[in-house]
Order: C-alpha cells, then structure tokens, then sequence
C-alpha cells in the first residue's frame, strides 16, 4: 500500500545467496518458439485478435475511457556459489495478463494468470467496474507496431543450458580466492531472465517486446585480525551469453577484492555539514534520489512533490543538464517499449539549468497535455503501471576531477554506495556511502566507510557547483522500488561537487 | 483450488520427481486472493483485485540441490518443468548438507487454533470496505487549510498453503489481513511534508476503523517547520512503529547463514553478554492473534517458543536444516515468528519526559547497517526534546553509530507495545548516540 518512501537498492549482502535473485534454468514452459513479429506473440500466449478485441469490449463495457490488456511471460533462472561450489539454482515462471481500465483518472485493474477467454472476459469486468455507466464501445482495429531494438542479443539465455554458465561462477570464486589470502568467504551469482510482453489498448495498438536481462556478481567477505568486512560487486546489463567472458570475471574480482581492503583502513568522517564530491558513475544516485523521484509526475499531478510548481524554472547551474533515458544500448534500465504501450525516449529533465519535463506515465501525461515520455513502467503483469524512471544520468560539464577535489578544504569524495531513499514532499533525500574517501586539503587522504549523506533535492540541486567532463553510466543492479514494485534502473554522473550535505559520522 | 485438491497436486509432483531421478523433494502450494481500493477527493483512484496460485519444488538429486516456482499449474506443464529442473540439477556440484529435515524434528499435527484465519473472509460487504477508506478520507478532507493531498486505503487479503515433502510431512495453513491506511501532504514554507498511518488485523472484526485518517493529519502537521539541529551526542528516542529499523539487524546477524557465512557481528558470541541488560527478547510462536504465529516453518519443523535475548545475552540463531548441518548445530527454525520484548513502566510521554537533551525519532530516512560489522548510519526525523518537553521538529539528520554499542546504551525500555505487526515493539530510549546535523 501507500508509503511514503521510496527506496533504491543495490542488490547486496548475503541476499544473493537466498531466494531474492531469480536467475535460471528452464528453457521454455511453451513449444512456441517467438520471432520478431506479432503473430508469434499471439501464438506464445495462445489468444488471437479476435479476443483480445472482446476482452477490450468486456474491459470498457462499464463506460471506461480507455482500456489495456499486459501479457507477459517471465523466465528466471540463478545459479548461487558458496563455500566453494556452484551448489545451487532457483528458477521461476511467471505468466499472466494484467487489464487496466482508466475513468479519467481513476484506475480499475485485475490480473488473471490462465489466458482462457473466460477468464480473462472475468477479470477484465472487475476491472471495468472503475466506471459504474452504461457508455457503448465499438471494437478498435488492430494498429500493429514494431518496438524499438535497443538490446539486441545473439545468445539467447533461453538456449544456454546449465552446464554452459556454471564454469563462469566457478572461476569467480577461485579468482577471488587467489587474490588475497584475507578472503574467507565467497558467494557469487549468476542470474538470467527472459520476458515477453505482449501488448494490446483499446485505441488499437497492438505491439510486443522481449526483454532479456543478465546478473552477474560477488560477494567477497575479508578477515584481517579481528575484524570482518564485505565488499558487493556485480554487473548488470540487457545482454545475451556472448557478454559472459573470462576478462570480466577477472574485472568484478578486482574490484571486489580492492573495495574489502580499502575498508580495512577506514575511519569515520566528522559528523555534520561539509562539501561532497560525488565520484563519476554510481554517484548518480543523487540523480535518482534527490531529483528523479520528485519528479515523477504522479506526485506533482498530486501536488505532493517538493517540485510541484518548478516546471520552467532555473532549478540549476546553467551547465547542468539531467536526463533519464530509456533507450541507451544494452542497459539494464532500457525498454523497447514501456509497459503501457508507448515509444519510449530520452528525456532530459534538466536542461541547461531549467526544470524541462516530468517523468510521465499515461495519466500524468494527459493530465499535463503533454506526450507520454515513455516511463509507464510495472514490476509485473500483476502490478498497474506508474511513473518510473528507466536510466537517469547528468551530461559532461566543464570543469576537471582535479580541479574538483582540489577546491575542497575538508569534505568527503565517495563513489561506492549501497541504497538511498527520499521524502517527496520534504524532498530530503538520502544515500549510504560503502566507502569513499575524506578530502583534506585539495587532496584525497584516508577512506571513509558505511555512512549516511542526507540532504534537500532542491537545494542540493542548485547547490551543484562543478561538473566534470568524466561522465560514466554505473551497470551495477540498480533496482528502484516504488508503492511495492520493484524495477531495473541505471544511474550514471560526471565527477561532481555539491557545496553541502549532512554527512553521517562520529561527533 | 481447494485444500484438498492441493494436496493432490502437490503428492503428484513429489511422485513424478521421485520417479524422474530426484531422491528427496518437498513441495508447497499456495494461493493468495487481494483487493484493495485507494480514494482520492472523494473519488476512488485505484481498484485492484488479484487471486494468485503458485507452486515451488524443491529437489534433491544425487546430493544436489535447486528449488522452483511457477504458477503455471497445469499438470502436463508441470510434468515438463520437473523433468527440466531435475536434468539442470544434474550439472551443479554435489553439497553433502542439503537433505529434508529430520523427519523427527516435523510437526506432526493436533496443534492449538492460532486464530491466523478470519473465516468469514468472502462475507463482508464490498461496499462497507470502500466506504471505510471514504471514512478515513473524510476525516482529513477540509479540516486545515494546509492540506494538499489526502489519499485513504483499505486492502485485504488471504493466503492459503499446502506443504508435502517425500519424507513423510504434511501441512497446511491459512492467514488474513485486513488494513486501512491514510495519507496526508501538507503545506509548510517551500516544504509539502506528508505523515501516513496505518491500522491493520487478522480479524475484520478486529481492524481498527476509525482515527487513521486524523492520525495522519496531526502527524503531518507536526511536521511543519521542520530543521536539523546541531550535531553532537545527544539521547534517542525511537517510537515503537520504528524501532525495527534499528532492531532488524540484530535479528539479521542470529540468520544461521550469516553466522556460518561469517557475514554477521554476531557470530561465535551464542551465550555471551554483547547487549544492555534490559534488552530481553523472546520468540512465540504461539500468540494467539499473532500476526508471526504458526505451528511449523517453512520447512516443515515444528515450532517452539525460545528466548533470543536474554538480559543481553545471546541465546538463539535462527539455523534451518541446512546450516544446522553445516554448523554443526540442531535446527531451530530459520526465521522468527513473533518478537515480544519485556517492557518497562513507561509509555512515549513518560520516556520523552526524562530526556534533558535529545531527540525523539518518529521516521527513518534511508541508511543502513553493515551487517559484518555492524556499523550503521541512517538519516532521521523526529522532534528535538530539551528537558523534558518536545520542541521543533527536525529533519535532515543522520545518526551514526555501531549496533553493538547502540543497545548496549539502553537507557529504557517502553511500554507502549506496537502491536500492528509480528514484532511487538515498545519505543525504545538510548543514550549519547552521534547525531549530525548543522
């Protein structure tokens, strides 16, 4: 139900281990092999035009001003190592359609996991009950339209067989292991997931999307003396088998290798105000937090964001320019069509300084007169679509890290972070810094570790004072969570200076 | 489906997976049924029905191990994805600790009447739930001019499940929930802050109907104004819907996989003093009306009532079947049930009432804990409290600190038990914990 907030993970810790992540295993619960057109949907999820065409009637029987039925099919298969060996695999399958009927802004909606005409005739009327007249509708014809290819892949996971994926696993750990004899534990992950969506709305529009997904990480637990500590790496990208590779296992064993000792040095920074510089990539949960979640339409069609009478105005520094982009190549936060139908695109939220456009699902999006932007986004058939963001990053600006860092006299750099949430309406906004750095004088000195930064999104917004030219998408998992549903996200920022924040830290 | 045909299904599953190669299985089937409604100025916003089945395999071929769910139910589906699962199994390695439970350890039936389920589930008028949310609705629409968006829900919802496993358990069990909940922004400065609250229950009978929507409104309004303070060590007080926020990781770091993954601060430390000694904790399952009772886990292992902290002391980790064998420690059940701490004599007012300087905690902002070392920051709000009295709200905080530090400075424990969830908190006061603010 409501909450009031809203909250960004990394997938991290021993979660891994456990039932959270649902990679796989099983090739196919249907014969029907899916091709690049929409007859082949049709065909996977056993249901012809002329059906859907008769649930969308039974849909908007109730006098409904529009209608749309989600079909999906979702595969996930993992594969877990701990204490030495690939010793275990979680699979899921996950099938159904969800019918969303919408009174201006009102929403009826029911889900239906068995696709018989009954069924689905049966949900879509409790759907319809949303509007309470007696409206005719005419049947709509069938507008075929061909999504966008943002993540072509050439080895399906769908063809990959157990076998084939467990050696990568494998040779994580056993890098990881030789690395550093301080390493006392590793677990590592590898998770697959297919979906296919087919779409259908009561204006005609009938179109479809696959989506592939890979996950692959680590989690490195070190001992030295006394103390324990974890480092969590891993990448995540709309990729086939082919993206599998020895050099990358090599790559995210590094880096978890180099991020547990750096804890081991760590200290706490001073409790209280100081500047912080946010580090190129992963810092760009100060995007997500601080500014994109307040500028989800939903809230601000509500009035309940701190941003809700902003449109149009300077929010920023004139070379601050924030975008969330649905259609980068290959990334984890990219869709070929969003999750009520629409093209999606890339949509900078600031440009130039100047808060430019909401993040818009359907109804924010007729409720502004604007065009939908493409962020109608669900965690599942189950779920009714909301405005949510898909990758949200800042351009390059002119300035250098160096220059950065050295204008600062005391203060924290920190560029590895686990989860943050925001207030909407307060628009204090929060992230927990793993590790970074403290500043002093111009210079990067000891590294800091599990703290909390926490500001204001809009002061912190105009309180971004330098923007470098090193801007880098971070391809970790990224996943935001929203009234419940969970969504794959990306984040990404240049080296970037904000004046202030409260930085966690002893007193 | 009904309970019976569940079980059908689910011995079906186990023979075709016996019969396939596996050597153990378990299985469990569930289905679920939800609705909820959300009303905005007097309309509804959103309606939502849902009715949902699931199943999850998990097998055990040639000392391997992988556990399924689908809610693809049907029997010549599920033939198809036992045999595939089975065959993937095959290429995994082989792990000497997986096996089912030791059949002893099952519950085996005849237990009290838990009162999990409210039976008359299908029989309340739809209506009289959507006019609940207008009602909460209501009591916020029009009474301050500072109000920018009240939203109200109610939501209910049952779930039922079957449990079989090829070593001789049997099991079901059966819940449901009932809840309202309101939600409140309102005009403050530049600020729109909003406050929500939320009453839920077992039993229709037994939800709270009325005052949730005020309770939202007044806690919103407090929150008017609100600025950090500055930073320094002050006392705490955490409110009672709260403290799991800062509870939680202590539960984490007793999960047998943390302990045996050395991934918890908590380990080697079973019978040792680590915590104040006003921190007594026991798990009961038992409760009746416990939103956390049951008679077995999810692996079949009857359950049983067990001190977890006692006067500080460590006296249980949670270890299931698995890391039982690889600790090499009896099985206790691998998660809680319900929390009940010993409490003390006093409610928030009389804790608020004893601090000199500090700050009540009302809302967590972010943060977490590194469960290795228990190291933790989180972003707060709250109230700033000087001498006895509450004064500004404040926000824009963090507090930082370590868990094991944090409860061992209990200063005292409430009496004002939450008792809207299965962990039956009290607000809990500490001292000279690490605020930063200005």
């Amino acid at each position: 139900m409501g909450t009031d907030r809203r909250s960004f993970i990394k997938l991290g810790g021993t979660a891994v281990a456990g039932g959270m992540l649902l990679p796989p295993f099983l090739q196919s619960c249907q014969n029907v092999q899916i091709s690049g057109n929409v007859k082949s949907y049709l065909d996977h999820f056993e249901v012809s035009a002329e059906m859907l065409q008769k649930v969308i009637a039974a849909a908007m029987s109730k006098g409904g001003d529009y209608a749309d039925l989600f079909f999906e099919h979702k595969k996930s298969n993992s594969l877990g190592l701990e204490d030495g060996k690939v010793n275990r695999a979680y699979s899921n399958i996950g099938f159904g359609v969800g019918i969303r009927v919408l009174k201006g802004d009102q929403t009826g909606f029911a889900y239906s996991e068995t696709v018989t005409p009954d069924a689905l005739v049966n949900a879509a009327k409790l759907a319809a009950n949303i509007a309470n007249s007696k409206n005719g509708f005419s049947p709509v014809g069938l507008n075929e339209k061909v999504p966008a290819g943002y993540y072509n892949i050439s080895r399906k996971w769908e063809d990959i067989s157990v076998e084939d994926k467990v050696p990568f696993v494998q040779k994580m750990n056993d890098k990881v292991f030789a690395l550093d004899e301080k390493v006392i534990k590793v677990n590592a992950f590898l998770s697959d997931q297919t979906s296919y969506v087919l779409f259908y709305n009561s204006e005609g529009r009938l179109t479809y999307d696959y989506r592939p997904m890979i996950s692959f990480g680590t989690v490195c637990i070190m001992q030295k003396d006394e103390r324990v500590e974890n480092a969590y790496v891993a990448r995540s990208f709309r990729r086939g088998f082919e993206w599998l590779s020895d050099g990358l296992v090599d790559e995210l064993a590094h880096e978890a290798v180099d991020q547990a000792n750096l804890l081991f040095e760590a200290t706490k920074p001073k409790a209280g105000e100081m500047p912080v510089v946010m580090g190129a990539g992963g810092s760009g949960i100060l995007l997500h937090e601080a500014i994109g979640h307040t500028f989800e339409a939903d809230f601000n069609r509500k009035g309940t964001s701190i941003f809700s009478d902003k449109m149009g105005k300077k929010v920023a520094e004139s070379f601050v320019n924030i975008i969330d982009d649905g259609t980068l190549e290959n990334n984890r936060g990219s869709i070929n069509i969003d999750d009520e139908g629409n093209d999606v695109q890339k949509t900078y939220l600031v440009k130039d300084g100047v808060l430019n456009s909401y993040i818009h699902d359907r109804i924010s999006a007729k409720y502004y007169g604007v065009e939908p932007t493409g962020n109608g986004r669900r965690e599942s058939f189950r779920s009714i679509p909301l405005p949510r963001m898909r990758a949200t990053y800042m351009e390059t600006g002119p300035h250098t890290k160096d220059d950065i860092v050295s204008n600062v006299d005391y203060g924290v750099y920190v560029d590895n972070f686990s989860n943050g949430e925001v207030k909407i309406g307060a628009g204090d906004f929060t992230f927990f810094v793993k590790s970074g750095y403290l500043i002093e004088k111009g210079k990067l000195t000891r590294p800091i570790k599990d703290i909390n930064i926490i500001g204001n999104g809009p002061q912190a917004l105009a309180d971004i004072t330098m923007v470098a030219n090193d801007y880098r998408i971070d391809n970790g998992t990224w996943t935001c969570g929203k009234d419940g549903q969970s969504v794959p996200v990306t984040c990404g920022l240049p080296t970037v200076l904000v004046k202030k924040l409260t930085v966690g830290g002893s007193v | 489906m009904t309970k019976q045909e569940k079980y059908n299904l689910a011995k079906w599953a186990i023979s075709h997976a016996l019969e396939n190669g596996a050597q153990q299985v378990s299985v469990s089937i569930s289905n679920s049924r939800s609705s909820s409604v959300e009303v905005r100025e007097e309309k509804i916003d959103k309606l939502e029905q849902a009715i949902q089945s699931n199943l999850s395999i998990q097998l055990f071929v040639d000392k391997k191990y992988s556990s399924h769910s689908t809610n693809r139910l049907k029997k010549e589906e599920l033939a198809g994805f036992i045999e595939e699962a089975i065959a993937g199994t095959r290429y995994l390695s082989e792990d000497e600790f997986r096996t089912l439970p030791d059949p002893e350890l099952y519950y085996k039936g005849n237990g009290q009447d838990l009162k999990t389920l409210d039976t008359g589930f299908d029989t309340y008028d739809p209506q009289r739930k959507i006019d609940l949310a207008f009602q909460a609705e209501k009591e916020v629409r029009g009474k301050d001019e500072r109000i920018i968006s009240v939203s109200a829900s109610y939501y209910d919802g049952m779930n039922e499940r079957v449990m079989v496993t090829s070593n001789g358990f049997e099991g079901d069990m059966a819940n449901s929930y009932y809840g309202l909940h309101a939600q409140v922004s309102v005009k403050g400065g530049d600020a729109r802050p909003e406050a929500s609250w939320s009453e839920n229950a077992i039993f229709y009978e037994k939800l709270k109907k009325a005052g949730i929507g005020q309770k939202a409104l007044e806690r919103a309004l407090k929150k008017i104004g609100q600025e950090k303070v500055e930073s320094g060590k002050m006392d705490m007080i955490v409110e009672n819907r709260m403290i799991s926020r800062l509870f939680g990781p202590l539960i984490s770091a007793l999960n047998g996989s943390a302990i045996q993954q050395k991934n918890s601060f908590l380990v080697d430390r079973l019978g040792e003093k680590v915590f104040s000694e006003k921190l007594t904790v026991t798990d009961d399952p038992f409760i009746i009306f416990g939103r956390g009772s049951r008679l077995f886990d999810g692996e079949g292992l009857a359950t049983k009532k067990r001190l977890v902290f006692e006067n500080g002391v460590v006296r249980n980790y949670y270890i299931d079947t698995y890391y039982g064998k690889k600790l090499k420690m009896e099985p206790t059940g691998g998660s809680n049930t319900n929390l009940v701490f010993k409490t003390g004599g006093k409610d928030l007012d009389g804790l608020v009432s004893t601090v000199e300087k500090g700050i009540l905690v009302t809302g967590f902002n972010g943060g977490n804990c590194n469960g290795s070392t228990g190291d933790f920051s989180y972003g707060i709000e709250g109230f700033f409290i000087e001498k006895g009295q509450l004064k500004q709200p404040v926000s824009e905080m963090n507090i930082t600190g370590n868990m094991k530090e944090l409860w061992s400075n209990i200063g005292e424990i409430g009496n004002d038990v939450n008792e809207n969830s299965s962990w039956l908190t009290p607000s809990v006061l500490f001292s000279g914990v690490d605020f930063s603010g200005a």
